[in-house]
This record gives structure tokens, C-alpha cells and sequence, in this order.
């Protein structure tokens, strides 16, 4: 385990590159670019069993939930009897207690129904869920959930699968200076870049399901997005310089013939 | 011959005939569906896992059973 490790409710991380797992072509291209990608965390849905196809291939038999965490998350949840709903399941299936809440509110550009989430988020903690949130790019709501007992905040970097990457990153710098809970950019990302820019904003990790799942070639993406992670963390961490409107020259003046 | 009791309920929203007196894990057993990998539900709430020997279907109940897909 690296010195740097992402500490989510306690429980370290190696990776800050969190993956969703759907909308790949199959189960094992999926299982493959969760591999290339390193991360150790995916997000699940909870759906139906299909009982007249038994065919069909279940998740757990592509990725081992021994092996990597999975974050049940309630997507496609328009409130919040929903989205409590679903996590209680998850938690039935196997005690996952580590979850993402996601209530959206609006079909078209798929925002979170922020007071949905709030109460759910209240809920849910009572409950005894670590909840990490997916929520907009609003420091003030940011900070009701930390005190409603999130145990990460997940902002949006741009509406859910658009690829605009991220759209104020000024909130995003507002809601890191304000919090010491880990700071994921949830959704919105397009390519690796944007992964690096959120990671030096000072995020502790980046969640990224469409930019990988729907790229010509998912597996090179997922490792692009491995390295952006890891580039814009270490870039984050190590210091950068003031940024000068003069030039300074890189070389000394000493010894000019 | 005594003919055997049936009756009607709905799995995962489609309507199923199974003999009377089965229990939820029998029901899991007929169709086949690992229990570790699921959670259930009757009549919209949870049932604890251990607890699914002990409790016999009726007709009309309504069955969910779900399990972890790919996601975002």
C-alpha cells in the first residue's frame, strides 16, 4: 500500500480512479478495463434477476467482490423512497455498508434532486450507511451534506455521460478549501486530461464510467485515465509554481561568453 | 389421487404457479438463483436471508429478487 492511499469511511484505497461498470460492450471487456485501469473500487447498480434467461452473465462471476469493492449506487433513482430502497437491497445482498446515493431530479441533463438527496443522505447515515454523495457543484449544499454525515462529497464535473469535462472549477476549488472530506469528481469527464485537471484541483479521485466505457478503445482509455489519476495527483501534491505574467529565464546568466 | 394445492404468485413481475406450501428458499431453489449473489423482497420489504426458510408463500405475493448489474 502506497503512502498516498485515498481513505474513504476509514478503509485506504491504492486507487483514486474509481470506475463505474456499465455500458461496456460485454462482462469481460468490462472485468478487463477495471483491470487496466487499477482501480479498486466500481460502482454497481441493483436490478431484477432476469428468471427466465439464466444465460444471461452475472457481474459478480466477471469481478470478484473479494477482490475489488463494490459501491452499490442508486442510479436511475428519482427519489428518495427509491434510492433508499435500493441501498437497503445492496446492503441484504451482501452487508455493503459503503455506498453512492444518487437522486436525480431531471430526465433530460440528469442533475441530482438536491433536498432528495439531503434527506436520503440523513437517512441513510442514521441507518448506519457511509454514504458518499453525488451531488451539483454547489459548496453551500456540499457542506449540508458533510453535516448531514456524507462520508465523501461527489460533485459533478458536467451532466452524467455529456464528456464536457469540468465546468467551474472555481466551485470545485471553493467546496476542497472548505472540506477535509475525500473530494470526488462524479460524472461528466470526456478524457484523461480532465481526470489530471480535477486531480490537481486538489480532488482525492475521479469517477469515470462513460469516458472509458464509450471510447473507440475502452482498454487504452482505462489506462489513460490510470496515468491522468496518478499525473495530476502527484502534479497536485508535489507544489506547482506561481504563475507569472514576466518570463524568468531557466538558464543563469553566469557564464554567458 | 389428491390433487396438489397450487398457487399463484408474481416473481419479478411476471405471474408464476408453484405448488402450495413452499417456502421463499424454495422458491429461490426452483428458480435456480444462488442466494449469495441476491437480495429479496416480499410484498415491497426486505427479507433478512436467514430468515427466508421460515417464511411460506401465499397466493398473491409479490416477489422481488435483485441482484448487482453494471452501472455507473
Amino acid at each position: 500500500m502506497n503512502k498516498d492511499a485515498l481513505v474513504i469511511a476509514k478503509k485506504k484505497f491504492t486507487s483514486r480512479l474509481i470506475v463505474g461498470t456499465g455500458k461496456y460492450k460485454s462482462m469481460s471487456e468490462c472485468a478487463n478495463a477495471i483491470k487496466i485501469s487499477g482501480a479498486d473500487i466500481v460502482t454497481v447498480a441493483v436490478r431484477r434477476v432476469n428468471i427466465s434467461d439464466k444465460s444471461k452473465p452475472i457481474l459478480m462471476d466477471y469481478i470478484d467482490p473479494k477482490k475489488i469493492t463494490y459501491l452499490p449506487n442508486t442510479a436511475g433513482c428519482f427519489n428518495s423512497k427509491e434510492a433508499l430502497r435500493t441501498l437497503r437491497l445492496a446492503r441484504e445482498i451482501g452487508g455493503w455498508k459503503l455506498v453512492k446515493l444518487e437522486v436525480l431530479g431531471d430526465k433530460k441533463n440528469l442533475f441530482p434532486e438536491m433536498i432528495e438527496t439531503l434527506r436520503s443522505t440523513e437517512i441513510l447515515t442514521k441507518e448506519g450507511f457511509q454514504v458518499m454523495v453525488y451531488c451539483n457543484d454547489d459548496p453551500l449544499m456540499a457542506k449540508r451534506l458533510e453535516n448531514a454525515g456524507a462520508c465523501a462529497i461527489m460533485p459533478l464535473a458536467a451532466p452524467i455521460g455529456s464528456g464536457l469535462g469540468i465546468q467551474n472549477e472555481v466551485n470545485i476549488k471553493i467546496i476542497r478549501d472548505q472540506t477535509k472530506l475525500p473530494l470526488i469528481i462524479d460524472a461528466g469527464l470526456g478524457q484523461a486530461s480532465d481526470a489530471t485537471i480535477a486531480m490537481e484541483l486538489g480532488c482525492d479521485g475521479v469517477l469515470v464510467n462513460t469516458a472509458i466505457a464509450k471510447a473507440k478503445k475502452p482498454l487504452d482509455m482505462a489506462l489513460a485515465f490510470k496515468y491522468a489519476v496518478l499525473a495530476g495527483r502527484k502534479s497536485y501534491i508535489s507544489g506547482r509554481i506561481k504563475k507569472t505574467i514576466s518570463g524568468k529565464p531557466s538558464t543563469p546568466k553566469k557564464g554567458i561568453i | 389421487m389428491r390433487k396438489i394445492k397450487k398457487i399463484k404468485i408474481k416473481v419479478n413481475g411476471k405471474i408464476k404457479t408453484i405448488k402450495k406450501n413452499n417456502s421463499l428458499s424454495n422458491l429461490l431453489k426452483i428458480l435456480k438463483i444462488p442466494l449469495n449473489k441476491v437480495a429479496v423482497e416480499l410484498n415491497q420489504e426486505i427479507v433478512n436471508k436467514r430468515e427466508l426458510n421460515k417464511i411460506k408463500l401465499k397466493t398473491k405475493d409479490k416477489i422481488e429478487i435483485v441482484h448487482f448489474i453494471g452501472g455507473g
